[in-house]
């Protein structure tokens, strides 16, 4: 099984560890994983803010990337989420339409793909789980309170798999944090009030740890949090996944 | 873009306490509805047959119309049609000044406030009550109301108290709501008794029937037209449905997804005028034909005005209705107000993270937050956004079509505005206004995979 690794802009520049875990992840459950190395960005920003007209060099340059492999995953909801959704290329569209229908958010790929029934990790913390919108309700990675079917969550699925966690749930499980792309600049104080409401209700559950599957709003949280000296820290799921020690180690 | 709706949210926003109660007030709106939804296992399938009927509806509108047309002359009422608000309020003028009324009640119409009735007619020297308590309250402070189900939703009772104290001279700082809601009461009897014509909205209209369907919880509409001599109904063209056994669909659907009841308290069916009276309907296109006509927003014509979007939308219930600046505010006014006036309201369809939750919400299955991404392209095609965002657009887009660059940029910052400009605005950076910037680590991932990653295999 051929995967190619795709860590977006912001997570290659400020969150390595990030892109290491998840390639860690993926290697231990015996992926042959490649990380095309000209990649860059999906083109998201530009495109949720209205310049999708300018996201075409992104695209051209994500299906160079990102051709000849039978799955592509990524550390980011959001980001999967305007792959599938968005990426054109008239010069290849066939390779377009391939990416579009493999490419897997994490979380999903271990679940659905790979079927991962147990993973050898231990993280012995109160976690609270951050339902990151577009993998959520973009990506059906866990049910919404909104529609009435059964309940369900693949990256809490997941995390009931590692030893010594401790899950619990904010009141509103399903509330968007605030981050939004570029919504977290140009609407700054309903995003940021977001956040405060977000982590209020997990700092409620006095959880050591906020997580979730897009460093996005991990990062839109963390900024909030630190700016409050509060003691939560945030961490990506693929983090947890990998063995928060052995992660520590290998910085 | 005009930054309108992020100014104003900020504005709402410096009121901590009340933004928070704010949004846990419309949260427990939103929580009921849940209860309510999830008491019906056929939930999703009533509303698959919602979006059904409204798609069918949409597809054959002029036949309806017509058919609705003749129906409803047969009855005895008659029917007006008016492109655009000027036209509406015109024809309801003209039907007032025939009849040389002075006394008017107004229940139930967002479609009033759209077309600015009230101010029309006051300018023509003539006074309308609104006799929906909340639709009362704001205008007695001469504001517009908030939300479309619970106008007055941003007020507390304190705020209720002390306006009330000024008009009805109520008791100074009773805040008793009981007390309050009494002292309306009194109030808009004398008011019913006395008007001569009745303005009312319109839920539903049957085109197989010609009658319509008016939904309140406080009756009122019905009050209003059941003792005036002249009844006028006023809906958007969109309101109609083609058959009475429809409304079963919708009727459901409706008053469990606005306030989680199981039924509206009045679901009032007018058919036909009583003997002496008089009954008009006014259709209004008001744009409805252009969205119509746009593929891509057609479907936001499917509402049935429940407001489950306003009372799910993280962004509505941290900003107040007022910030979002039109008569429909929250997620679906986004997506109608931009077909009204695009220059006006090219801010609205950027104020959302595009979390979904309106559209998973909605009992009609409109695509909110898709059409919210859809309009930011028009907009952005239409050359109405601030020509700063433009070039920090661009510059960001040469930087990701261009990995040499891209590293490059990376490397020399890995600071978040050398990689994403936008993120600052001028000398500020609004991004650390609130939050910490993340602290760039030495190396990339990239840097690290070439050092490191060949070895893990
Ligand atoms: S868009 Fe849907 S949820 Fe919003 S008011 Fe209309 S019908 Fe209700």
């Amino acid at each position: 099984m051929k995967v190619a690794l795709f860590i977006p802009c912001y997570i290659d520049q400020f969150y390595p560890k990030v892109g290491i875990a998840t390639l860690q992840v993926l290697e231990k459950l015996g992926c042959d994983v490649t990380f095309p190395l000209q990649q860059t960005c999906c083109g998201q920003p530009m495109a949720n803010s209205g310049f999708a007209s300018l996201s075409k060099g992104c695209d051209i340059n994500f299906v160079e990337n990102f051709t000849g492999f039978d799955y592509i995953v990524a550390p980011s909801g959001s980001c999967v989420l305007h792959v599938k959704e968005h990426l054109q290329d008239d010069k290849h569209p066939q390779e377009a339409l391939h990416i579009r229908n493999t490419i897997y958010e994490f979380t999903e790929f271990l679940t659905n793909i790979l079927k991962v029934e147990s993973i050898s990790a231990s993280f012995p913390y109160k976690v609270g789980m951050h339902n990151s919108c577009h993998g959520q309700r973009g990506l059906n990675l866990s049910s919404m309170t909104e529609r009435m079917l059964p309940e369900f969550s693949k990256p809490e699925q997941l995390l009931n798999m590692v030893k010594g966690i401790t899950l619990s749930k904010p009141k509103r499980n399903d509330e968007c944090c605030g981050f939004g792309g570029t919504f977290c600049v140009f609407e700054e104080a309903v995003s940021v009030k977001m956040g405060k409401d977000r982590i209020k209700e997990h700092e409620d559950n006095e959880v050591d740890y906020i997580t979730g599957g897009d460093t996005s709003c991990l990062m839109h949280l963390e900024g909030i949090l630190k700016r409050q000296g509060s003691k939560t820290k945030t961490i990506h799921i693929a983090e947890i996944l990998n063995g928060f020690c052995e992660l520590v180690k290998s910085e | 873009m005009t930054v309108k709706h992020a100014a104003l949210a900020e504005k709402f926003i410096a009121d901590e306490p009340r933004t928070d109660w704010h949004d846990e007030t419309l949260w427990f709106v939103r929580e009921k509805r849940d209860k309510a939804a999830h008491g019906l296992p056929e939930w999703e399938q009533l509303r698959e047959w919602g979006s059904q009927i409204k798609n069918n509806t949409l597809s054959n509108l002029s036949n309806y119309l017509k058919e609705f047309e003749e129906k409803a002359t047969a009855n005895g009422i008659k029917v007006h049609w008016a492109s655009d608000a000027k036209e509406h309020n015109e024809i309801i003028h003209k039907i007032i000044k025939k009849h040389g009324i002075q006394k008017i009640v107004k229940s139930k119409s967002m479609l009033t406030e759209e077309c600015h009735l009230n101010e029309y007619l006051q300018h023509n020297g003539i006074e309308v009550v609104d006799t929906d308590l909340g639709e009362r309250i704001v205008q007695f402070r001469k504001e517009p109301p908030s939300h479309i189900v619970l106008p007055a939703i941003h007020l507390k009772k304190e705020d209720v108290s002390a306006t009330f104290h000024e008009h009805l001279q109520t008791e100074k700082g009773n805040n008793d709501p009981q007390y309050l809601t009494e002292a309306a009461r009194q109030h808009l009897r004398n008011k019913f008794v006395e008007s001569e014509l009745a303005i009312t909205g319109v839920n539903f209209a049957i085109a197989e029937t010609g009658g319509f369907v008016v939904c309140t919880n406080e009756g009122n509409a019905d009050m209003g037209a059941h003792t005036a001599p002249v009844h006028i109904a006023c809906m958007g063209f969109e309101k109609l449905i083609p058959k009475a056994e429809h409304l079963s669909v919708f009727l459901r659907l409706l008053a469990r997804s606005a306030t989680g009841q199981p039924i509206t308290t009045y679901s009032s069916h007018f058919h036909k005028p009583r003997p002496n009276q008089e009954m008009h309907i006014v259709i209004v296109d008001n744009g409805r034909s252009k969205q119509l006509g746009r593929e891509d927003f057609r479907n936001s014509l499917k509402c049935i005005r429940c407001a489950a979007c306003f009372n799910t939308c993280p962004v509505y219930r941290r900003s107040g209705g007022h910030s979002y600046h039109t008569a429909v505010a929250g997620p679906i006014g986004s997506i109608l107000n931009p077909n009204l006036d695009m220059k006006a309201n090219a801010d609205l369809p950027f104020a959302s993270t595009l979390c979904g939750s309106c559209t998973n919400v909605c009992p009609v299955k409109i695509n909110i937050h898709e059409q919210l991404w859809k309009w930011r392209q028009v907009i952005v095609t239409e050359g109405y956004v601030a020509t700063s965002k433009k070039l920090g657009m661009k510059g960001m887009s040469f930087v990701f079509s261009n990995p040499k660059v891209y590293r490059f940029m990376g490397k020399m910052g890995r600071g978040v505005m050398h990689l994403f400009p936008f993120m600052v605005n001028n000398k500020l950076n609004i991004w650390s206004k609130q939050r910490e910037m993340p602290v760039a680590p030495k190396e990339s991932f990239r840097d690290w995979y070439l050092k490191n990653g060949k070895s893990q295999k």
